[in-house]
């Protein structure tokens, strides 16, 4: 097969670190070449960040350009915006319909765009809307968001829900464990 | 078994399966990792030493006793590591010693872009590059045996991409090493004039038989797919050329890029019509390849700066540029910002308040250069905050000693601003210090150091105190405060400047995102009090936003840690008392 892309993306302290990590682990336990790219240090604190998980036979760049994504996880309103010029044509949109402002939006200097979805929608891309912060909190933790978002990108996949929980138990301290599979679920039955 | 493993784990994995037994480093991103990592096997023995130069001290000291070393840093760690290692080429090693050095194209988390190659090629010692961390895991078992070789220190170049993706590795057991035997030779180790001229008579003779070792060794592969396009590349610009070119061009992947295989490169030139050299940052292995005379295309193409990608190389050498949808509105930048509780923003906003010019220092708090703090007036390396203080102040004279201060954080300080601070006693300005003290390596990633009371496995240590360690340093003057409480903080900082000596201020909070620190619950607006002054916004605090006309606080970011409250003068702010 060819290289799948996927990008997960969100500002820095979302857990976007967690859930390519979660998704990596299912990908290699599939069989595939699995190649990950993570941001860390300075972007990490509240900047935009973005994670590569890239899968298939042989992978070798382990980042993603414009244009190449097939699909893109966005934590956050604006960010989905941001990196749609990455998408490929005929890609999926799976976002969380959190906002959070950044500081130039704060300070006054910049506008948050409005109805972002929408707009997203109109220009004809395949996008999937989710409140993942209340589905999050109703699994117990806001930080859960990210495990929300792998559960709605799980239908998306088709790999066995097994392999997904292998993946959460190797990832997520055993102490949060069942509260993650709460978030997973509450995802997948979106 | 096959495992996903991050460039740095899959480094620190070589670590433990080459029977290295002693790692000594200071973080820097993208290296850090590394060694976090390598201290999780108990058969390692692993450390954060206070800077790169004491690292790669501990580090040749443990190979000269025999035993297996490692020391990793960042690309601007190696310029604080550089006297070590310049002179350590002179000596050799005994126990195998691997050095990583991790470089920042891009500057994702770097104050510069410097390439350092350039390193190894003027301290004359074998580098290796890896492009992916099955690689990584190789390269450095094979490094270490190179070193023991070869009598030479070998560094492993690390890129951030390398360092930070996952991909899979193929996990050994640990061979134990013995002990070499330690033998006293002074001729060899004790690198005084007499000596030191024989041993780089050994080094330069060393150096024509890696470029031998270089012309045949297998970290070097040579793949011809096509008699057309030849591409000469290493590290993570040979993975981004595959993916553009698969198997329609020919390819020269240098493992080794110190020293270059001339023979090697002059035959694969001559196999091919026309020949690309890719390489992120600067001109090595094409300057090479001028020398030799082979005409290539490369830096015309691709420049100097930052990253590359299959995009960039597609697009420059293909003329391909991708398909792409766009949002067709303007997209507001998202900086990093400190933290929502950040004991650093009280402080910056202090600064601000009262228009001071800020030294700044390499940190988590370098944030605080950013609007609407706008609070540093400088940020060179580490631990130049305190001196260029002390010059600054020397060249403006007593005006500035009163406007000026330095910022620096703990692990900063002790990294080295503690030889800045004793400039200023010594040659004494009236210079203020402040030291964000947040008990902890902020920026890299929650890394212990000397002032915490804990060591790199988690074990508790010595404790430096800050306020003893400047006493002794010759700083009579030395306050604490709590940056939380602004007002104190903000008469404690006139006071220091207003003063005719030398003090240093620590402020001193735990950084609000370490485990131990408890939260308040999340503050919350009262929308009839609130008169929408926008004080609140003052020290931007990601948790706080204009909604409905009304300040309005991110129950999710909020951690209440009441600066706000003390910013807003109407009351408006609660909800934790």
């Amino acid at each position: 097969m060819s290289v799948k892309s996927i990008m997960i993306v969100g500002v820095g302290g979302q857990g976007s670190l967690l859930a390519s990590r979660i998704l990596g682990n299912v990908l290699l336990s599939e069989g595939f070449d699995v190649k990950v790219s993570e941001v860390h240090g300075m972007s990490q604190r509240g900047g935009s960040v973005v994670t590569y998980v890239k899968y298939g036979e042989k992978v070798y760049s382990p980042v993603i350009e414009k244009g190449e994504a097939d699909v893109i996880i966005s934590f956050e309103q604006l960010e989905a915006a941001r990196w749609i010029p990455y998408l490929k044509k005929g890609g999926h949109l799976i976002v969380s319909d959190q906002v959070i402002e950044p500081m130039p939006v704060i300070t006054g200097a910049a506008k948050y765009p409005e109805n972002i979805i929408d707009k997203i929608n109109n220009i004809g891309i395949d996008i999937i809307s989710v409140d993942a912060l209340t589905l999050a909190e109703k699994a117990g933790n806001a930080k859960a968001s990210n495990v929300v978002l792998m559960g709605v990108l799980s239908t998306k996949l088709k790999f066995d829900k097994e392999v997904w929980y292998k993946a959460l138990e190797e990832c997520v301290p055993e102490k949060f464990l069942d509260m993650n599979k709460k978030a997973f679920e509450l995802g997948v039955n979106l | 078994m096959k495992k996903l493993m991050l460039g740095n784990d899959a480094f620190a994995r070589g670590i433990y399966e080459a029977g290295c037994k002693v790692v000594s480093s200071y973080p820097g991103t993208p290296s850090t990792e590394i060694t976090e990592a390598a201290a999780k096997y108990k058969e390692v023995y692993a450390e954060w030493a206070p800077n790169e130069k004491v690292a790669m001290e501990v580090a040749l000291g443990a190979s000269i006793a025999g035993a297996r070393a490692f020391c990793g840093m960042k690309h601007v760690g190696l310029n604080v590591a550089a006297d070590p290692l310049y002179t350590a080429s002179y000596t050799g090693v005994n126990g195998g010693l691997v050095i990583a050095v991790a470089d920042d194209p891009g500057m994702h988390s770097s104050q510069n872009e410097q390439d350092s190659r350039y390193h190894a090629i003027a301290s004359k010692v074998l580098m290796l590059e890896p492009s992916d961390s099955g690689e990584c895991k190789e390269f450095v078992k094979q490094a270490f045996d190179l070193s023991e070789k070869y009598d030479t220190p070998v560094i492993v170049r690390m890129s951030t991409r390398v360092a930070h993706s996952q991909s899979s590795v193929e996990l050994c057991e640990r061979e134990e090493k013995e002990l070499k035997k330690y033998e006293k030779n002074a001729q060899k180790y004790v690198m005084m004039p007499a000596f030191a001229r024989k041993r780089h008579v050994v080094v330069e003779e060393r150096m024509q038989n890696l470029v031998e070792f270089a012309e045949t060794s297998e970290l070097n592969k040579t793949e011809i797919n096509s008699s057309k396009t030849g591409i000469i590349t290493s590290g993570i610009s040979y993975q981004y050329a595959r993916e553009v070119f698969g198997d329609t061009v020919s390819y020269l992947k240098l493992g080794i890029v110190n020293p270059l295989p001339e023979k090697l490169i002059k035959d694969f030139a001559a196999q091919c019509d026309e020949i690309y050299v890719i390489e992120e940052l600067e001109d090595i292995i094409e300057t090479k390849c001028d020398k030799l005379g082979i005409k290539v295309k490369g830096k015309e193409l691709f420049g100097y700066i930052g990253e590359l990608s299959q995009a960039i190389i597609a697009e420059k050498i293909l003329g391909k540029k991708p398909e792409t949808e766009s949002f067709g509105e303007d997209i507001p930048v998202r900086p990093p910002v400190m933290c929502a509780g950040c004991p650093h923003r009280g402080l910056f906003y202090s600064l601000s308040k009262l228009k001071l010019n800020v030294m700044g220092d390499i940190g988590c708090y370098t944030l605080g250069a950013s609007a609407p703090l706008n609070a540093m007036d400088a940020t060179i390396c580490m631990g130049a905050s305190v001196s260029s203080l002390h010059g600054f102040n020397k060249a403006r004279g007593k005006d500035a000693e009163k406007n000026t201060v330095a910022v620096i954080g703990d692990s900063t300080f002790m990294h080295s601003g503690m030889t800045s601070l004793v400039n200023i006693s010594y040659n004494s300005t009236n210079s203020t210090v402040i030291i964000l003290d947040n008990s902890i390596t902020g920026m890299t990633g929650h890394q212990q150091n000397p002032t915490t009371g804990y060591n790199l496995k988690g074990d508790v240590a010595s404790k430096v105190s800050l306020e003893d360690l400047c006493k002794a340093l010759g700083i009579k003057r030395v306050r604490v405060v709590d940056p939380y409480d602004m007002a104190e903080t903000e008469k404690v900082i006139k006071e220091e400047l207003a003063v005719e000596k030398a003090s240093v201020i620590i402020s001193r909070r735990p950084c609000a995102l370490l485990k131990y620190v408890k939260h308040k619950p999340a503050l919350k607006v009262n929308t009839e009090k609130c008169t929408t002054c926008k004080s609140c916004l003052k020290i931007g605090c990601p948790a706080i936003s204009i909604k409905n006309s009304k300040a309005c606080i991110d129950h999710t970011q909020c951690v209440g840690c009441g600066i706000c409250q003390e910013m807003c003068k109407f009351d408006a702010i609660g909800g934790n008392k």
